[in-house]
């Protein structure tokens, strides 16, 4: 990592600049986190008062634990499902914007701020939509024959958290991709309008293949986001029920630690997810270099 | 872009305004519920206009509280997650630069080590270690305070990556004309570093700001009096309350009040928001 060429002498100025920042990490981020790795080798007694070495125990009971088994997948069927329909539905709504003359401003407006709203309230609105007694979707689906009630139906309880997450994050997907599109050059789109193709041939022939680093991008993102940023959706409408359907992981190391008190097994349900953010930042910045060259 | 004149451009119009309805749909009955009253949606009354009681439901949630099912006073609610979101953007702001300053204009000794330091939050978000960091923030006595709410997550690797990036593309002869006159280090970093980064740092509060509001797991586990209850975090006792007994019309004027803050922000000041968003993610 380089520092600019012209510097300036001394080395008490830089310690003292760089203090709060390291201070706040060791404290607060590095500490912590070796502690979760610490804790996920150990067992307390039933009294907390002793704790013992237990090598990779808590893991393996992890594993063996179905309702663990059954968060994981819980967790790759909700994260794929926000990820895929909000990058589908934020390119959708890029390459219209884009074909629109006349109010694409105010279209672009009107489709970027739920990214300021925060996921316990974009669930609280779709929980209301969605309400079983009360709520005008839950009502027209009752009229079609699709009586809805996310309170007991597991999946359709799934269904919810899935749709409240994916809207607030189509608008983030749908900047990315009008960036994207923006920076295509006009000569290839004007070459394939002298060769008559289609607007549906020339999207999947020109435009989808250069977005393919930005989509790339963006699925990594929306899947840190579906892990990690979901809590608030998940903790004030389905509190993981009915039955665990809607028990995420990160719901889960949340309920186990503060309202199980299983310190090695949340500890180690830590560690799980400290290894999935590992890979997947992993997996960015191997593409931010593949970028660069692009 | 090359696109067809005339008859193939209405299409476009009829699918973004279909798209629109229904990004647009939680946000307009939250509108209608939250100027409703009681008996307008437990008689099945609800229609699709804004009600009549927009004054009497807000008053309430904002002045006195949903007392019955155990919801303080949105008021003071909102003035700390504004306290909160402006401490968390102000901070991450402040402590970034001056350490991506540090790694840029100095050569000093573990600089690549405390350079990876800062990197490796990136891989540690609050909730993979989230017991043991609040046992840390218990130790210190943090617990139900306005330092326990933002001092725990104000380092940034994302701002810090980001202020180095602007910083090495400030030219040499700035340093150069600035060591000649004999401007020290803090100096130049007042008159001409701070200047030059001033956009880049209003883009960057608004992303912050927007992240600090909308904070949702930390205050719920750091607060516990009322006292520091932020608006995103208290309102999930009320959305727990609304599934059995009749507050929709109360929960969703808190939400209204929650969210317009940043909404706000990002509608006002779009070009600086894209901007941010855009920045943080290189």
């Amino acid at each position: 990592m380089q520092a600019k060429r012209v510097t300036f002498p001394g080395r008490i100025l830089p310690a003292l600049l760089l203090l709060p920042q390291l201070a706040i990490t060791a404290v607060f981020f590095l500490w912590p986190s070796a502690e979760a790795l610490w804790q996920s080798l150990r067992r307390e007694d039933a009294f907390g008062t002793r704790s013992e070495f237990v090598g990779l125990d808590n893991f393996r009971q992890l594993f063996a634990d179905p309702a663990y088994l059954a968060s994981f997948s819980t967790t790759l069927v909700f994260s794929a499902s926000v990820a895929l329909l909000s990058l589908a539905l934020g390119l959708l709504f890029a390459v219209l914007t884009e074909r629109v003359g006349r109010g694409r401003a105010l279209y672009q407006s009107l489709l970027i701020w739920p990214y300021a709203v925060a996921p316990a309230l974009a669930a609280l609105m779709w929980s209301f939509l969605f309400d079983p007694s009360i709520g005008p979707v839950a009502k027209l689906l009752g009229r079609l024959g699709l009586p809805w009630n996310h309170q007991v139906n597991g999946g359709q309880a799934l269904i919810l958290i899935v749709i409240a997450s994916t809207w607030k994050q189509v608008s983030y997907n749908f900047l990315f991709f009008v960036a994207g599109l923006a920076a295509i050059p006009r000569s290839l789109l004007e070459a394939a309008a002298i060769d008559a193709a289609s607007p549906w041939r020339t999207f999947w022939t020109i435009v989808f293949p250069l977005l393919a680093p930005t989509s790339f991008f963006l699925l990594v993102v929306n899947i840190v986001y579906a892990f990690f940023d979901t809590f608030g959706v998940v903790h004030a409408t389905t509190q993981g029920g009915p039955a665990q359907a809607t028990t995420t992981l990160v719901y889960k190391v949340f309920r186990d630690g503060f309202v199980g008190l299983d310190l090695g097994g949340s500890a180690a349900q830590s560690v799980v997810l400290l290894a999935i953010v590992i890979a997947l930042t992993a997996v960015q910045f191997r593409f931010v270099e593949r970028r660069v060259h692009y | 872009m090359v696109r067809p004149a005339g008859a193939g451009s209405v299409l476009p119009h009829i699918l973004l305004s279909a798209a629109l309805a229904i990004m647009l749909a939680p946000i307009w009955f939250a509108i209608v519920v939250s100027t409703s009253s009681v008996s307008d949606f437990l008689t099945g009354g609800l229609g699709v206009l804004p009600g009549d009681q927009a004054i009497a439901n807000y008053r309430t949630v904002l002045v006195t509280g949903a007392s019955n099912v155990g919801l303080s006073p949105v008021g003071p609610m909102l003035l700390n997650s504004f306290m909160m979101a402006v401490a968390i953007a102000a901070g991450k702001i402040a402590i970034s630069i001056i350490s991506a300053y540090a790694v840029a204009w100095f050569r000093f000794p573990f600089r690549t080590a405390a350079f990876w330091t800062i990197f490796i939050t990136l891989m540690l978000p609050v909730e993979v270690r989230i017991l043991p960091t609040f046992g840390v923030t218990a130790d210190l006595g943090l617990l139900n305070s306005f330092a326990g709410l933002t001092i725990p997550i104000i380092a940034s690797a994302t701002a810090t990556f980001l202020f180095r990036q602007v910083f090495m593309t400030i030219p040499d002869e700035l340093t150069e004309a600035a060591r000649i006159d004999n401007a020290g280090p803090v100096r130049f970093f007042f008159d001409v570093v701070l200047p030059l980064s001033r956009t880049n740092i209003a883009a960057l509060a608004i992303i912050l700001f927007i992240y600090g509001w909308n904070q949702y797991l930390w205050p719920l586990l750091v607060t516990t009096d009322t006292k520091y209850y932020t608006v995103v975090m208290g309102i999930q006792r009320l959305a727990q309350s609304a599934e059995s007994s009749p507050v929709w019309h109360l929960a969703m004027a808190t939400a209204i009040l929650a969210m317009l803050p940043p909404v706000l922000v990002v509608l006002s000041m779009q070009k600086l928001f894209v901007r941010g968003l855009v920045e943080t993610e290189k």
